[in-house]
């Protein structure tokens, strides 16, 4: 079978997208036409469809002929009009928007269902302001009235909330107690008996059915107390609908008008006794009836929300049991999946509102927090609802300093226990991120517990990337600090590896009880999943995948661990998570070396220099992180230069190993640059001759080796960068132990014979031995003028500051296009 | 609220033929025009209003395209190769790539946004929230529309022109999105919804 995009990229060919205006002014035509008619049928409809078509369709400016919208607008509103025919007419006129050409207006309309179609046509018009004002105005007349028989507030409920949504500050005082009084029945005066079943004429609808029964709970028991959305029944009233409908967009309305002017003026002392009194099942509070629409409306609404998170207890009916409610004729069908679903998402609702009250009125904060303290003991044990914590850990954050209540336990247990968990499902990793960066301020300044997790929250980036770079874009500065960013610089490395860590633990998880038992401890394990249980990697693993901060730890025992995790390297998850490793270790290094002081900054550069090597085996991924670990050294030098002084010895060693050349020249260029730049008693006064003289010998071993021409020369010949960067950071070091002159100007002087050897000259182009020639001329006839040498190739740290300034990733430092200036004008004054 | 619903074609696999992804249908609820503009905005500024929100709609559509494409690498089954059921067939969802992601304010709506997405075959389902937005039952609703809309679109059949069914997605949009508003369907209301569409809208 042909894929179905084949059939969709067929009709877009087919249809006209851009239809050209006298074809549009046709169809228009025949539409009107068509239209006038007693009672238009599939052709008009045809016809209107491919106009909406046209209208819809991007680029092209399409314009209707005025007449048309006309006979548009007035075939809406005919009472006899085709449903079909009335919503590609709506449609139409929604779509073609904007236009003054629209007359429509609300005034008039009494029927419910069309109020609820013009509504969305005059929201969509960007000109008509008060035309849509007037909108919301209209609704509340219709909900305030008597409602005309045969007519349903169930369509100007959603139309509000759009209204309150376009033009959230648009309703009067008084229009917000209307609906404040209206909620207050939708939501708690609701039918407890079931609908009675519309007269379709369907097969099994018997015309004669047997009086309606009450509704239910989701666990099939009669319901115990007023109507909610989980109150179940075969068919629903008029006024569960509603009940529905309001719950739908409670949180909406109370945000927009639930706020302000509380007028409750003893709040505190009432709270006290209702805390005290209050049953955790919708107790009705005797004095409500006397308080005003608003607070009438909040207390109805915290009395649902109770009642919801009560019912969220109450187990679903067992789908297993339907053939036996079928045999007894219960009304009740089978609940299927969603129903779960629902019940979490109710519970969400429910605690949220419910913060969301406490903040309009804190007399509801002691209530509430029992509540909740019991919620959280009850779900926080099930995975399943993993997702309600968090509005409950909200309420917390809002509202434990009101309470005073102690309430690091409740974030302990979700930094600690979810991420390690639930990482891999995509929804909830948003959520909790979303619910991070949310409160990053209060998180960051109060709870330890926040910046201690990283690990645990690396795992939902790790294995959610792609939808989550964005957002951690925004959570890493506010999790790094000098306490953790030693480790956090290393776990940001092994993110591909934790990526594939959390694979095989997944895999793990759910591999039987024969394969996990297969594990032979004696013998080598086979494969990742094998090696999970294994002693040997086994504490690597567990290290790996830890929930928090362990800094006295040493990363470098998972050395092995990246070795056997190399196998899964290709897996599309790793790769996708490696790819994001380069944009965050820009953005630690941003934030790092905005909080980091000189011992840190030191500490940075040794993991920098350690790690550069210790990387997990994805040959784009190393290309990436040196290229980012280099232009980082770069910073670091810049900020502190010092360390070059202070770092000797492991620099000393970097430098002083070929592999480093042939393994990450990036990084190696960056660290002989940086040498020869800051290594000078300029930049700090505990420089000595010795040190200098030893760096010298260092790096003058490795030119030696890497221009050293061999008969069988052993790789490729390094890069003429290298080579280049060498020779100047020679210079730099002989200009200031001028001892070393003799020695380097020799060296310099046999560059040429490099080049031009066969062996070289097969491999750089003409353009690269030209490059090489020109720098070692320029150095050796710098290093004829020693003391304008020095000063050349030693910028005092202002020069440096302000070269850095405009260049930062400069493979060669500022310093040399000085020379270079300086000596080709130079070059004219003095005599050969 | 919802700010949008929107439905495009996903496009297929690198060598396969068939263009980039196409709107096949967009419905926009919220307003991304301030409330307190001092003075109506005249009809020309108006007009490039309207051309920004269907490019908007359209940058939200592609951005969809890429994060499917990588979920489907990830989960290791290529669209192609699920094998196409029936079109009499109730489509399963449960194992169709979903995912979400956030939009930053400014890029492309003016406040931030969270996109949901369904992937089913070569078609992309997507709803844009407002922050703070239930997602969880914004994730329900979704997965309703998507199985109304293939089932009453007949989407995944032969001949499916689609883009000249609007009135019957308006219809259902109309019924399990009314307005852009969430709505708290349990089981019971879902199957008196699915009762109504059966009536208004022919097979």
């Amino acid at each position: 079978m042909p894929s179905s995009l084949a059939f969709v990229a067929k009709y877009i060919g087919q249809v006209h997208w851009d239809a050209r205006p006298e074809e549009l002014r046709a169809l228009g035509a025949r539409a009107a036409a068509l239209l006038q008619q007693p009672e238009p049928g599939a052709e008009a409809a045809d016809c209107l469809r491919r106009i909406l078509l046209v209208v819809a369709a991007t680029k092209r400016h399409r314009k209707l002929d005025d007449k048309f919208v006309d006979v548009l607008e007035r075939a809406l509103c005919l009472p006899k009009c085709p449903p079909q025919i009335q919503v590609l007419c709506a449609a139409i006129l929604r779509e073609m928007s904007p236009s003054d050409k629209l007359t429509l207006s609300c005034h008039e309309i009494q029927e419910t269902k069309l109020l609820s179609t013009v509504g969305a046509i005059l929201l969509a018009q960007g000109n008509k302001k008060a035309a849509a004002l007037a909108v919301g105005q209209r609704v509340i007349k219709v909900l305030e009235g008597r409602l005309p028989e045969g007519q349903s507030s169930r369509h100007l409920l959603p139309l509000l909330s759009q209204v309150i949504s376009v033009f959230p500050a648009s309703l009067t005082e008084d229009q917000t107690n209307v609906v404040n009084k209206r909620m207050v029945d939708w939501l708690r005066y609701a039918s407890v008996q079931q609908g009675v079943a519309q007269p379709s004429g369907g097969f099994f609808s018997t015309p004669r059915a047997r009086q309606p029964g009450p509704v239910t709970e989701v666990d099939g028991s009669i319901a115990t107390d007023f109507f909610t959305v989980l109150s179940l029944g075969q068919h629903y009233t008029e006024d569960q609908w509603l009940n529905m409908q309001a719950f739908s967009m409670l949180r909406k309305w109370l945000l927009c008008y639930g706020g302000e002017g509380a007028s409750s003026p003893s709040s505190d002392d009432r709270s006290e006794v209702d805390g005290s009194v209050m049953s955790m099942v919708s107790a009705t509070s005797t004095s409500s009836r006397l308080l005003p629409p608003k607070e009438r409306l909040r207390e109805k609404a915290f009395e649902y929300c109770q009642r919801l998170v009560e019912q969220s207890n109450r187990r679903l009916w067992d789908p297993g049991s339907w053939g036996l409610l079928v045999v007894t004729g219960s009304e009740l069908g089978a609940l299927r999946k969603p129903d779960g679903d629902l019940q979490k998402a109710c519970l969400i609702e429910a605690v949220t509102i419910m913060d969301i009250i406490c903040r309009q009125d804190s007399s509801y904060v002691y209530r509430t927090l029992s509540c909740l303290k019991i919620l959280h003991g009850r779900i926080s044990r099930d995975l399943a609802y993993a997702w309600a914590l968090l509005p409950i850990a909200q309420f917390f954050l809002n509202h434990s300093e009101t309470a005073a209540v102690d309430s690091e336990a409740v974030y302990k247990h979700l930094f600690t226990r979810i991420p390690a968990q639930l990482f891999h499902s995509p929804m909830l990793a948003f959520e909790f991120i979303q619910f991070c960066r949310d409160n990053l301020r209060v998180f960051t300044e109060n709870f330890s517990i926040f910046r201690q997790s990283f690990p645990n929250l690396f795992k939902f980036l790790a294995w959610n990337s792609p939808s989550l770079i964005l957002e951690f874009m925004d959570l890493l500065p506010a999790l790094l600090g000098p306490d953790t960013a030693i480790e956090m610089l290393h776990l940001l490395l092994d993110l591909p590896c934790l990526a594939a860590a959390l694979d095989v633990q997944l895999r793990s998880a759910s591999a039987s009880a024969s394969e996990r038992a297969a594990c032979d401890p004696a013998a080598k394990p086979a494969s990742c999943l094998e090696a999970f249980r294994h002693p040997l990697y086994r504490s690597s693993f567990q290290y790996l995948l830890r929930t928090e901060a362990a800094p006295g730890d040493s990363p470098e025992r998972l050395a092995p661990l990246r070795q056997l995790l190399g196998s899964v390297a290709n897996s599309p998850r790793v790769v996708q998570c490696a790819e994001t490793v380069p944009v965050l270790l820009q953005l630690f290094f941003n934030t790092a070396s905005e909080c980091a002081d000189k011992p840190l900054i030191n500490q940075l550069v040794l993991v920098l220099l350690e790690r550069s090597d210790q990387l997990y085996e994805l040959p784009a991924f190393k290309a990436d992180v040196h290229r980012v670990l280099s232009s980082q050294l770069l910073l670091l030098c810049r900020l502190h230069p010092s360390l070059v002084v202070e770092l000797s010895k492991e620099l000393l060693e970097f430098s002083g190993t070929v592999g480093n050349i042939q393994n990450k020249e990036d990084v190696y260029t960056y660290v002989v640059w940086a040498i020869g730049e800051y290594m000078s008693v300029s930049y700090d006064k505990r420089c000595t001759v010795e040190q200098i003289n030893r760096f010298f010998e260092a790096l003058e071993a490795m030119l030696f080796e890497i221009t050293q021409l061999r008969p069988a020369a052993s790789g490729p010949p390094s890069s003429p960068r290298v080579i280049a960067v060498l020779m100047t950071a020679l210079t730099k070091l002989a200009s200031r132990s001028q001892d070393l002159i003799p020695r380097v100007s020799l060296f310099l002087s046999k560059m040429r014979a490099f080049v031009q050897h066969p062996a070289t000259a097969s491999v750089y182009s003409e353009q690269d031995s030209e490059e090489i020639l020109t720098r070692a001329t320029e150095l050796t006839n710098l290093l004829k003028m020693p003391s304008v040498a020095q000063f050349v190739l030693t910028p005092t740290a202002e020069v440096a500051g302000a070269e850095s300034q405009r260049d930062t990733h400069a493979a060669l430092p500022a310093a040399m296009k000085m020379v270079s200036r300086f000596m080709e004008r130079g070059a004219g004054f003095v005599p050969g | 609220m919802v700010h949008a619903f929107l439905l495009h074609t996903l496009s297929p696999r690198p060598g396969d033929a068939a263009g980039p992804c196409r709107l096949l249908y967009s419905r926009v609820f919220g307003s991304e025009r301030p409330d307190v503009a001092p003075e109506p905005p005249g009809l020309q500024e108006l007009e490039r209003e309207r051309l920004g929100q269907k490019e908007r709609m359209l940058v939200v559509a592609r951005q969809v395209d890429t994060m499917c494409k990588l979920q489907q690498q990830v989960s290791g089954r290529p669209a192609a190769d699920i094998v196409l059921q029936l079109p009499d067939e109730p489509m399963s969802l449960q194992d169709a790539p979903a995912g979400l992601f956030r939009l930053p304010a400014g890029d492309p709506f003016g406040d931030r946004k969270t996109v949901l997405w369904l992937g089913v075959l070569s078609l992309g389902f997507v709803l844009v929230c407002d922050p703070h937005e239930n997602l969880m039952l914004a994730e329900s609703t979704l997965r309703l529309l998507a199985r109304y809309l293939l089932d009453h679109l007949r989407l995944l059949g032969p001949g499916s022109d689609i883009v000249l069914k609007a009135d019957k997605t308006e219809v259902i949009l109309n019924k399990v999105l009314p307005h852009g508003q969430l709505l708290f369907l349990n089981d019971q209301f879902v199957q008196a919804l699915e009762r109504e569409l059966s009536a208004t809208l022919p097979k």
